[in-house]
């Protein structure tokens, strides 16, 4: 690196420079829109209609707005059932994922083509469109307004982490599985013992890739939990449309309370969000 | 099961594998029961019911009637239908921009930069924003005299110049749009990024020495590298523009001409209760979700079948791998 800096030119100085004024451009209006929001949530109701919308708040301790909202979508018990319905459907799809592309992988059995193709087809089916039917087998199995019965749809339709799962096995020599078996180990303690523990990255990226999606997951969660006390944290948010019309001080702090979970996890986790967003793209 | 352990020891090499045979049939099974369940109740069985439901006049409760192909005359002939097919090219036009953009910056971001995780992290960030949220953050940054206004007044235009975002019809989809190449252009790329890395930076070096600038740079080393991710970037992109739903859901209401095809087939499904029409209209985009898959396949055949392919391809199987040696590594 050090040779190219001795040789910089006057071009490569322009280079510089509009590399990092393009960079810090778009880094800019990535940001203005949510930090705006950040601003107004902690406004009081004079200062909201008195001051610029890009002017700082007069206080960053005003917590009335978010009390506010919080109290008015029941926020802490949609966070609770998101949080429920993260944990099951994380735990369903990570085990049935993986288990599905042991068997797709390591045995060849009449029938294993066919399933390939029918979870591949099932990809290319578009998810909203599938809830107009989906709906009415929810309603004859009396699914709708249960907790488990959106768990049960999210858990259904998870073909990401399948591929996932199938793209790591392929890489796992298959002399792994026939050495533990001279050595007397079943076919599930191959899975369970030996394979499982292995799986570890895949399982991470699958877990990043389908925990965002189901934190985020609205339109099912909006058909399927309509009771209040049922609702899932977007869904909680999406009721601000109502009542507050243009009291964007309190919509914008039950935008920050959603965000605020998302946040911490890709501070936490950044590189793992990264590799799981790259090695989840490779699927095609 | 427990047997075959017990007499593991005196079992001929035969009956070894009788056992071995029957534990492939059981494992087989089990492990493959729920996902199946699953998939059949809440795919196959839903995506059957959606084209025999096409042809019928419903509701979800009640009496149905058979019209035959009528709901499909309908899908074509209602200008609100067939037409917000065509809403769907502004976030056509979108995608490509969002691309184009994210080519952009991770170009910029392989020549060394500092501080590259923060510009990395801000621009990514928004993706990771659930839909409503974003929705609600674009109608406060649109609304009449909110940030956007503001922002353009401090750069010195006159009020009276600025249109109303979201009501003028000639702009509003445009507005829209934007909000999604806002979301997703830090993903594609840090995609895109990701694949670039993959190509060893010591090219770029030596590259550098050999008087290579940074334009053939960008179209023999990178552009190489990353040519397949892109198409298929830009497929994923187009088929999603299809499916645009939250923007127009949230910040509009498919209003004032933003109506994309979901908008309308969840109003006619949940609001108006029309099953029927709503399964016609499933099943079109259906095709047509298809008929782009097929051509994208076409053209990975044929269009990128120039030699430099395999490079790309070489370039992708080696990331692959890299990575899987690095997490074998880590785990």
């Amino acid at each position: 690196m050090s040779e190219i800096n001795d040789k910089k030119s006057v071009g490569s100085i322009i280079f510089s420079i509009f590399k990092y004024i393009s960079l810090i451009i778009a880094s800019l209006i990535s940001i203005i829109p949510v930090v705006v929001c950040v601003f107004t949530a902690f406004k009081t109701n004079e200062e909201y209609q008195a001051t610029s919308v890009l002017s700082l708040p007069s206080n960053f301790f005003n917590f009335e707005n978010f009390a506010i909202a919080i109290k008015q979508a029941n926020m802490l018990r949609c966070f609770l059932n998101t949080g429920i319905v993260l944990v099951v459907v994380l735990t369903v799809s990570v085990l049935t994922g993986s288990m599905l592309a042991y068997v797709l992988n390591r045995f060849k059995f009449p029938g294993s083509g066919l399933i390939n193709s029918l979870f591949l087809f099932a990809s290319l089916l578009p998810g909203i469109a599938m809830q107009v039917t989906i709906y009415q087998i929810m309603y004859q199995l009396g699914f709708i307004n249960h907790l488990y019965g959106y768990i049960i749809v999210l858990s259904g339709t998870d073909i990401i982490s399948i591929y996932i799962f199938l793209q790591f096995f392929e890489n796992l020599p298959i002399s792994l599985d026939e050495s533990a078996i001279m050595d007397g180990c079943t076919y599930f303690g191959v899975f369970f013992k030996i394979l499982f523990p292995l799986l570890k990255p895949a399982i991470i990226t699958s877990l990043v890739l389908k925990g965002v999606s189901v934190y985020n997951e609205y339109y099912a969660s909006n058909l399927y939990l309509t009771m209040p006390e049922l609702k899932t944290i977007s869904t909680a948010l999406y009721t601000f449309t109502g009542p507050y019309g243009n009291q964007y001080n309190y919509i914008c702090s039950g935008v920050i309370i959603t965000i605020i979970p998302i946040l911490i996890f890709f501070l936490v986790f950044q590189k793992q969000v990264y590799s799981g967003m790259a090695s989840g793209a490779v699927k095609g | 099961m427990g047997g075959s352990v017990t007499n593991a020891g005196q079992k001929t090499f035969a009956q070894k594998l009788q056992t071995r045979k029957a534990q492939r049939y059981i494992i087989i099974v089990t492990f493959m029961f729920i996902p199946l369940l699953l998939l059949l109740v809440f795919t196959y069985i839903p995506f059957i019911k959606m084209v025999q439901f096409s042809f019928y006049d419903m509701k979800y409760i009640g009496t149905k009637t058979f019209v035959g192909i009528q709901n499909y005359i309908d899908v074509f002939k209602r200008p609100d239908m067939f037409g917000s097919l065509f809403v769907s090219v502004y976030y056509m036009g979108g995608a490509i921009l969002q691309l184009a953009l994210a080519l952009f910056f991770a170009t910029m971001m392989v020549f060394k930069v500092k501080g590259e995780s923060i510009f990395k992290a801000a621009m990514f960030f928004p993706y990771l924003i659930c839909g409503i949220a974003v929705g609600f953050i674009f109608k406060f940054f649109y609304a009449r005299g909110y940030v956007l206004d503001t922002l353009l007044q401090l750069f010195g235009m006159a009020p009276e110049n600025i249109p109303l975002w979201l009501q003028d019809q000639k702009i509003n989809n445009f507005s829209l749009a934007a909000t999604s190449v806002w979301r997703y252009t830090g993903q594609n790329m840090v995609l895109f990024l990701g694949a670039m890395m993959s190509v060893d930076t010591d090219l770029y070096e030596a590259a550098s020495l050999d008087g290579a600038n940074k334009w053939h740079q960008f179209r023999y080393i990178i552009m190489p590298s990353i040519k397949s991710i892109i198409v298929l970037n830009l497929v994923l992109s187009i088929s999603g523009s299809l499916s645009a739903f939250e923007p127009p859901y949230v910040i509009t209401n498919g209003q004032m001409g933003t109506g994309t095809y979901f908008v309308i087939m969840n109003r006619i499904a949940h609001e108006n209760q029309r099953v029927g029409l709503a399964c016609a209209m499933a099943v079109v985009l259906l095709v047509i979700i298809i008929i782009c898959t097929v051509a994208q396949n076409v053209f990975f055949k044929y269009a990128l079948n120039d030699g430099s392919e395999d490079e790309s391809k070489a370039a992708v199987k080696a990331k692959k791998q890299a990575q899987k040696a690095a997490k074998k590594g880590g785990a």
